[in-house]
């Protein structure tokens, strides 16, 4: 199953999704890992990127087509479904 | 209202300038996450779905109008415009940034708030009845309490590092407000046969995984005797409570594992010993020192008045407005539950308009409610209509307290980092479908809990109907509880069956409600009809059409 990896930026806790090598803000922009080997090699890579104090909680999670498979990730990506006008979704 | 001393400020000031410190070994790499994690705990930073999340302690639910001003300030200024309420009356803010709350905390000082013992394993912030000082039925203001076991518990090396969280509450009213039995302990202020004030101490309640309704581990404590007492408690727990299993951790375990005689006896044998070392008494002039700062406000010499009974003020009045034990003085809940709302939320220009409306007709004071509302604890029943216009011009002035739209929520898998479904959503739908305000009139009381997890923090087990969010293989569904009760006649509620999806959760809960109105008795509450009749006549029809579906 595809993943995406993502975190939360150390300094003000913003999500964050992996892309080559870096971070980005946006769900859409994140890199999809189609392997599990993929998405092992991001994650180590992205772990390197904790002790520089630029994110903590890295995980990875699963897709189904382009959408995290689960509510947690589809909220976490877009912010609270109450409140529209607040999170990633308010920026668009 | 109680004000620090130097060294409650001091103790506040020391730890903002150490958490500063503490932020900014963290933003340098000094400190790595499982190093620093500890310290944003003590200070009641957790790092939720979205963002960091700082919870500010409201010590036994008490605000002035400026510390609510400074509230508004914060929401304004370091995030997105509001404050979250919470269960344990305590304030939320969703989105600050790591690199601001030393700022925020040390904004909060300036008027004596902080958000210390709103985490951890420690005794945290004593919760009260949010009616204290000011109910009708109080023997006495049982908030005097509340600070002396703050003060007593802040620094107390021995309970720094207990198995788990401990949480207190306290109230002076033979009727529960507070969720008494549903607390690790909880104090009560009492009478005993020869008039004597003392307190009754219950422990080993609580929600959670294992849901406990606590019991009377000492019938009548003598007012010197209190922290002895407590200590006495504190250290059997902290002597044997168990610390290999999480779960397994918190008092009600140890509490119903050890069964009533055995607890009472061990108590009793601790209280004996420390008695004997006696040293653990409050000193007259410090307990007559805090009293000072909780005496009600001189009210004036007036007699109680007709209060108006129709239209929209009318409406507000019989369900916001309660018995004071002053006459021609009431207490004004002021509903955080708009319908459609988000149960609990407040927004910086609400919460200004609150403090302006405090001093202006509260003698500066405000209660924060474990039901997630605010109380006006002390109002002229005269200012009722000015107080009114000025709630429906901020749009604060639901008509629903202790109605069927008051509905207590957690904030679920919409900011929760631990949830397993969405809650608010579904508060949101109830209420919604309950608007009509004759409607909710006409079915009474009724508390509705919904929790997006186990956790609790919505006390489902607690609801008159209590909603439960599971996850199952990544889709929400909801359990349903019904029979339980938060108030002196504590119970837990009876779980359903299986759950109900999203979109049968609202028509499910409605059925049980019009099932309720057909046959209640005269003067039947829900939860009086529930027990009376049981769950089997709500289960059938709330899984009715469900059960058509399958055939
Ligand atoms: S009950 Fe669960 S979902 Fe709700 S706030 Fe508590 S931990 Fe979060």
């Amino acid at each position: 199953m595809a993943q995406k990896l993502t975190a939360n930026r150390l300094i003000d806790g913003v999500v964050l999704y992996w892309r080559a090598g870096g971070w980005t803000e946006s769900f859409a922009e994140g890199e999809v890992l189609p392997t599990e080997e993929a998405a092992q090699a991001a994650l180590a890579a992205a772990r390197e990127s904790v002790p520089r104090n630029e994110v903590v909680g890295v995980y990875l999670f699963d897709l189904t087509g382009a959408q995290p498979l689960k509510e947690r990730e589809i909220i976490r990506a877009l912010g609270p479904t109450i409140r529209p006008d607040l999170g990633k979704q308010a920026a668009r | 209202m109680y004000r620090y001393d130097e060294f409650d400020a001091a103790f506040v000031r020391e730890r903002t300038e150490q958490f500063r410190y503490q932020v900014e070994r963290r933003l340098k790499g000094e400190l790595n996450e499982d190093q620093f994690k500890p310290f944003r705990l003590m200070n009641g930073l957790y790092l939720q779905l979205h963002a960091y999340m700082l919870r500010v302690a409201v010590p036994y639910g008490t605000l002035s109008a400026p510390q609510l001003s400074m509230l508004a300030h914060i929401a304004r200024k370091y995030d997105k415009g509001y404050g979250h309420f919470t269960t344990r009356q305590n304030i939320q803010y969703n989105w600050p940034k790591l690199k601001d709350v030393p700022d925020i905390l040390a904004e909060l000082a300036t008027v004596e708030m902080h958000a210390i013992q709103t985490s951890g394993n420690c005794i945290r912030n004593v919760t009260a009845d949010h009616f204290a000082g000011a109910a009708a039925d109080e023997i006495e203001d049982p908030r005097p309490v509340a600070e002396i076991v703050r003060q007593w518990s802040s620094l107390h090396p021995e309970f720094t590092f207990l198995p788990r969280k401990f949480k207190v509450a306290v109230s002076g009213s033979p009727h529960d407000r507070a969720a008494l039995k549903f607390h690790d302990l909880a104090i009560e202020v009492v009478k005993n046969e020869a008039s004597r004030v003392g307190y009754r101490i219950t422990i080993g309640g609580g929600l959670g995984r294992t849901p406990y309704i606590g019991y009377v581990t000492g019938d009548f404590v003598e007012k010197p005797d209190l922290l002895s007492f407590l200590e006495a408690v504190l250290r059997v727990y902290n002597e044997n409570g168990r610390r290999d299993n999480i779960y397994k951790a918190r008092i009600k375990i140890l509490a119903h594992s050890l069964g009533e005689a055995e607890m009472r006896e061990r108590v009793l044998r601790e209280f004996i010993e420390i008695k004997r070392a006696g040293t653990l008494q409050v000193p007259q002039e410090e307990q007559a020192r805090i009293e000072a700062y909780f005496a009600p406000p001189e009210f004036e010499a007036l007699q109680d008045t007709a209060l108006p009974a129709d239209g929209a003020l009318g409406q507000w009045i019989t369900s916001n407005v309660h018995k004071h034990r002053a006459p021609g003085y009431v207490l004004a809940t002021i509903s955080l539950k708009p319908i459609g709302g988000v149960p609990g939320d407040i927004s910086h220009e609400q919460l200004d308009g609150v403090a302006a409306l405090m001093e202006e007709f509260g003698y500066g004071e405000i209660r924060a409610s474990h039901e997630q509302n605010l109380v006006l604890p002390h109002v002229k029943q005269s200012d009722l209509p000015a107080i009114f216009a000025r709630l429906e011009a901020l749009g604060l002035a639901t008509p629903n307290a202790g109605l069927i739209s008051d509905i207590i929520c957690c904030p679920g898998l919409d900011y929760c980092d631990l949830a397993n479904a969405r809650s608010i959503p579904v508060a949101q739908k109830i209420a919604t479908r309950f608007a009509d305000g004759k409607r909710q009139h006409d079915i009474g009381e009724l508390k509705i809990k919904i929790s997006g997890c186990i956790n609790a923090c919505g006390h489902h087990h607690a609801g008159h109907i209590g909603i439960l969010g599971v996850d199952k293989k990544g889709v929400e569904f909801y359990q349903l509880q019904l029979g339980g009760s938060a108030a002196e006649d504590a119970s837990i509620g009876d779980i359903m069956g299986p759950g109900f999806a999203e979109d049968e959760i609202v028509d499910a809960v409605e059925r049980v409600v019009d099932l309720y109105v057909t046959l209640r008795r005269p003067g039947e509450r829900f939860l009086d009809t529930y027990r009376r009749i049981g769950m089997e006549p709500f289960k059938n029809i709330a899984y009715q059409e469900q059960l058509h579906a399958a055939h």
